[in-house]
């Protein structure tokens, strides 16, 4: 039996007249090929302009229009109306805060990513007239899966230890250092395990898994973070038994 | 425009209740407790041991013992579901890389049971020497 219609429940909240959200119910057409980012952009569009959220390629590219569908952190974009019943719950991302109604605040994250060093640490710098620091396949395929990610934050929604303990590096900005201390061009390991190295880093996963099975991108950041602790581990032990070779 | 972003509380005591997932990650994480308790009791006995016959004899009747045994059996199953759980994710902490490929994690798992089972063997030889 076909249906004709799917009653969305969004999360609302302003600022501005609001002391804490609240859940309000809109009545949609349910189409076999919308995805729940139509459904909602169809709510924007003809039932209340007033509705707040992130959104722009459409195509699980830009990492904007991460949400908890029916308690799943997913793109709105990247998953189908079709496959859920006649109520479909959109809630913000779990663990930021809601700027307003599905936007949520994430200049915490963007810190902590900043933290990390993403970017590479060359052992010498070259002007663009010396040219490129070269790479074979062989050495990209390394670290290559990591570079996948786009920021969507599902991975910091459906991680439990970042709602616990909010001082938590996280996943997404840990996969990156890892991505960057895998890459044959750089030197900035050590200069990114003050961070990625500590209590707030990498110890504070419990590896609950959680972030790489809602990666949209197959980034494994739970497996980027247990190879850091390993790494980690190893530098220890290598530091405390050879201490003159220590710096 | 004012900013006053909302806080949506953590819930502490119960949030591994939200999620399958979570409910799966804490039963890993609890059966190790049973191999605590199981270290311990055995600690326990080296104890007894030292303090003579008739206090190990005491010990082993207490391992023996319809609630002795039930412990044992439950340890024996959880600590089987426990190794399980991190043999299952030792390719993600440990991937291998043999001519530029990535191994299968089927391949790694299957060696850490090989070994474990090689292991358990010897342990049983060994026990019933």
């Amino acid at each position: 039996m076909s249906r004709d219609t799917v009653q969305l429940e969004i999360l609302r909240y302003d600022p501005e007249k609001d002391s804490e959200p609240y859940f309000s119910t809109y009545e949609v057409p349910f189409n076999d090929d919308w995805v729940v980012l139509d459904a909602i952009n169809y709510v924007k569009e003809n039932l209340d302009r007033t509705l707040t959220y992130r959104w722009s390629c459409h195509m699980a590219v830009c990492g904007s229009c991460g949400m908890v569908i029916n308690g799943e952190p997913v793109l709105s974009c990247h998953t189908f109306m079709r496959d859920y019943g006649d109520k479909i719950r959109i809630e913000p991302l779990q663990n930021f805060p809601v700027e307003r109604d599905l936007v949520v605040v994430i200049d915490d994250f963007v810190e902590k990513l900043g933290s990390v060093k993403p970017y590479i640490v060359p052992k010498v710098e070259k002007t663009v007239d010396e040219g490129e620091y070269i790479q074979s396949p062989a050495q990209l395929a390394v670290f290559k899966q990591y570079t996948a990610c786009i920021n969507c934050l599902l991975c910091y929604s459906a991680c439990p230890q970042v709602g616990l303990n909010p001082g938590f590096v996280g996943p997404a900005a840990l996969a990156l250092a890892h991505r960057y201390n895998l890459d044959s061009r750089d030197v900035g390991r050590a200069a990114r395990e003050d961070v990625v190295a500590s209590n707030p880093g990498i110890w504070e996963c419990s590896f609950v898994g959680a972030c790489s099975e809602v990666c949209p991108k197959s980034v494994d950041p739970a497996a980027a973070i247990q190879q850091t602790k390993i790494a980690s581990t190893v530098d220890y032990f290598t530091d405390f038994l050879t201490p003159w070779r220590k710096q | 425009m004012s900013r006053r972003p909302y806080i949506r509380p953590v819930q502490r005591s119960t949030w591994w209740l939200a999620q399958p997932r979570y409910i799966r990650y804490m039963a890993r994480e609890v059966t190790s407790a049973f191999l605590c308790a199981y270290s311990l009791l055995i600690i326990v006995g080296l104890v007894r041991l030292a303090q003579g016959p008739l206090a190990y004899d005491a010990f082993l009747a207490a391992v023996y013992s319809t609630s002795g045994q039930v412990f044992s059996l439950l340890t024996l199953i959880f600590a089987i579901y426990h190794t399980y759980t991190w043999f299952q994710v030792t390719p993600k902490a440990m991937p291998i890389r043999k001519g530029g490929k990535l191994i299968a994690g089927s391949i790694i798992v299957g060696a850490h049971w090989f070994v474990f089972l090689i292991a358990s063997v010897i342990i049983l030889y060994l026990v019933g020497m």
